[in-house]
């Protein structure tokens, strides 16, 4: 394996804002590597390094090896970027937009009207390629952006929060174009402040927070960093919660929760099947009916609870939306 | 079997692989074409500007026209169009700096600078597709103009040069509203930039009246900014020489200075817009 992109030791600030504070990152080529963090973490700041948006104040990048402070141009030939708007021409049809991007690419008339055709029928939207992008529904755009950095072909794809703002039917239909890039052979590193997300898509998972990389690796490697599984029992009925509570109680290495919407009750426990055997004999024992009795792998939440001690959501207090403004300025 | 169907994609993924970007035409053309496209598609602007320009020029000819007298012998008309139309330059070129800092807004600009592509072409290519719409714009003004009234008072060759210098100012001012778009952070913050800048260098000017019913203390603002000296310089051309405007130097002297002003304006505003957009921030 060889890295596709290698950063040392980044740092970004701007006016009293440190964007990057000394990132660290190394994607792998062949998969795809997601940056997960709160707003305002550093995430676009460091995928707009990579894409010789901005020069980092200290720090190294190298793009599949190539120096991107010092060879940007040669860097632009091999990446496609995918920011957080869809940056499609409205009064363009989808067609249109694609020849457009693949002709600036270099590729000949002839050439950019292949690849815009077949990157149309790869993202399912060869039917759409006629009419004129305003006329489109959000998820839409968004797929047709995604399209619109991948006309050149690019080796890495940079997707800054490719699905922020999309219903999870247009959410759902974009994660699919992407596994589907994937399998093509494209490097792709996106952000994502989506735990689901990262999980979904990515097979290398970066945890930031303040401009520093916290943690990495894959979904499941971090979520053996939190250490521990989850019981989660939901009663048949909702008086016997606080019932269920003190079983749980007894055999979780901490005291349980209970989520009073859901109407569950979790705790996190040392081992796993043992525990689950216990809990249920337990339950019956007491007389408790459950719904549903069950073991579970952490969540990237619990992780980056576990990492940073604080929960990833709810995302952004006001201040860690001014960063990420900075960070778009 | 396997062969058959991936033989042409590795071919397709080797040929892209050596295209290393648009030459510095091709990029300048795209970008062009996509402003161009965004005037003609969307009928809002297309119509809006029209109507506006047709109403200032009703007002002008119609409404204040009467009141306003130019010196012995000159119509109000053949006075006023040649200035309308160079400040036609502003109204209509306004709408560049909306449209860039639109651009640099919603991730346009970062999609073309993260292309391999020389930066400065997205920018001469912007520049081109506004000066050509607010050519169109112009155009239309100029045809309402015979409508109401204007009349040459020249030769052909000074037509001509009217046409050309006027052409340049066009050019060169695009650059200025380009500025502001890229340093606005805002479509609705650029267009209130413009307005700013638009309004005094409209009106404070020998545009629509003669320089000299304005206040004393406003005449050296006035006698002296770009756009009542290419005002001046478009009507020597147009109506027969300085004499027959009233005007204190010749004919030459005026489009002497204008293209002063402009090549001024096209250095300084051009060069900061192109390393505006190169730079890395």
């Amino acid at each position: 394996m060889t890295a596709i992109i290698e950063a040392k030791g980044l740092t970004k600030g701007f006016g009293d804002v440190q964007a990057l504070d000394g990132l660290d990152l190394v994607a792998q080529s062949g998969q795809v590597t997601a940056l997960l963090g709160p707003n305002g973490a550093g995430k676009t700041t460091f995928v707009r390094a990579v894409a010789t948006l901005l020069r980092p104040d200290s720090g190294e990048i190298y793009v599949a090896g190539v120096d991107a402070c010092a060879e940007p141009k040669r860097v632009r030939e091999i990446i496609g970027l995918a920011g957080q708007f869809a940056s499609v021409e409205p009064a363009m049809t989808g067609t249109e937009n694609l020849r457009m991007v693949a002709r600036l690419f270099g590729l000949s008339r002839r050439g950019a009207r292949t690849s815009a055709a077949d990157v149309l029928e790869r993202l399912g939207l060869a039917d759409a390629g006629d009419r004129l992008v305003r006329t489109y529904s959000g998820g839409t755009r968004r797929r047709l952006d995604l399209g619109a950095s991948l006309v050149g072909r690019p080796q890495l794809l940079l997707l800054d929060e490719p699905t922020a703002g999309l219903d999870p039917r247009g959410r759902v239909d974009l994660w699919d174009a992407i596994r589907r890039l994937v399998a093509d052979g494209t490097d792709v590193l996106l952000t994502t402040q989506y735990l689901e997300e990262a999980d979904q898509l990515a097979r290398h998972v970066v945890i930031i927070d303040h401009g520093r990389a916290i943690a990495a690796g894959t979904p499941d490697e971090l979520k053996n960093r939190a250490g521990t599984n989850v019981i989660e029992v939901r009663p048949r009925v909702g008086g016997d919660l606080a019932a269920v509570e003190a079983a749980l109680g007894t055999i979780g290495c901490e005291t349980p929760h209970t989520d009073m919407d859901t109407q569950r009750v979790s705790a996190r426990v040392e081992g796993g099947a043992d525990q689950l055997r216990d809990i249920v004999r337990l339950l019956d024992e007491r007389g408790i009916e459950a719904d549903d009795v069950g073991l579970r792998r952490p969540s990237l939440d619990e992780v980056f609870l576990a990492v940073t001690g604080k929960p990833l959501e709810p995302t952004g207090s006001d201040s860690d939306h001014q960063a990420e403004s900075a960070d778009a300025a | 079997m396997t062969t058959t169907t991936t033989t042409p994609d590795v071919a397709a993924h080797a040929a892209v692989d050596h295209a290393t970007g648009a030459g510095y035409v091709t990029a300048a053309l795209q970008s062009a074409k996509r402003t161009v496209l965004q005037f003609f598609r969307t009928p809002q602007l297309l119509m809006l500007g029209t109507i506006q320009g047709a109403l200032f020029l009703f007002m002008f000819r119609y409404i204040f026209g009467g009141a306003i007298h130019p010196g012995e012998g000159l119509d109000y008309v053949d006075f006023l169009v040649p200035g309308f139309l160079v400040t036609g330059i502003l109204w209509l070129g306004m709408s560049a700096a909306s449209g860039v800092a639109e651009d640099a807004a919603t991730g346009v600009h970062d999609r073309l600078r993260s292309l391999p592509i020389p930066r400065s072409s997205v920018m001469l290519g912007r520049s081109l597709a506004d000066a050509a719409l607010t050519l169109w714009g112009l155009f239309i003004a100029a045809v309402l103009a015979f409508i109401v009234g204007f009349r040459l008072h020249a030769d052909v060759a000074e037509v001509a040069l009217a046409l050309v210098l006027l052409l340049f100012a066009v050019y060169s001012f695009m650059w200025v509203f380009i500025t502001i778009g890229l340093t606005s952070g805002s479509a609705q913050a650029a267009q209130g930039t413009a307005t700013l800048l638009i309004v005094p260098l409209a009106f404070v000017s020998a545009a629509y009246v003669p320089a000299d019913t304005l206040p004393g203390w406003m005449q050296p603002v006035a006698d002296n900014q770009p756009f009542t000296i290419v005002s001046n310089a478009v009507r020597s051309l147009t109506l027969g020489g300085a004499d027959a405007v009233g005007l204190g130097h010749s004919t030459a002297y005026w489009v002497a200075l204008s293209l002063v002003w402009c090549v001024a304006i096209l250095a300084v505003f051009g060069t900061i817009s192109v390393s505006r957009f190169a730079r890395r921030g």
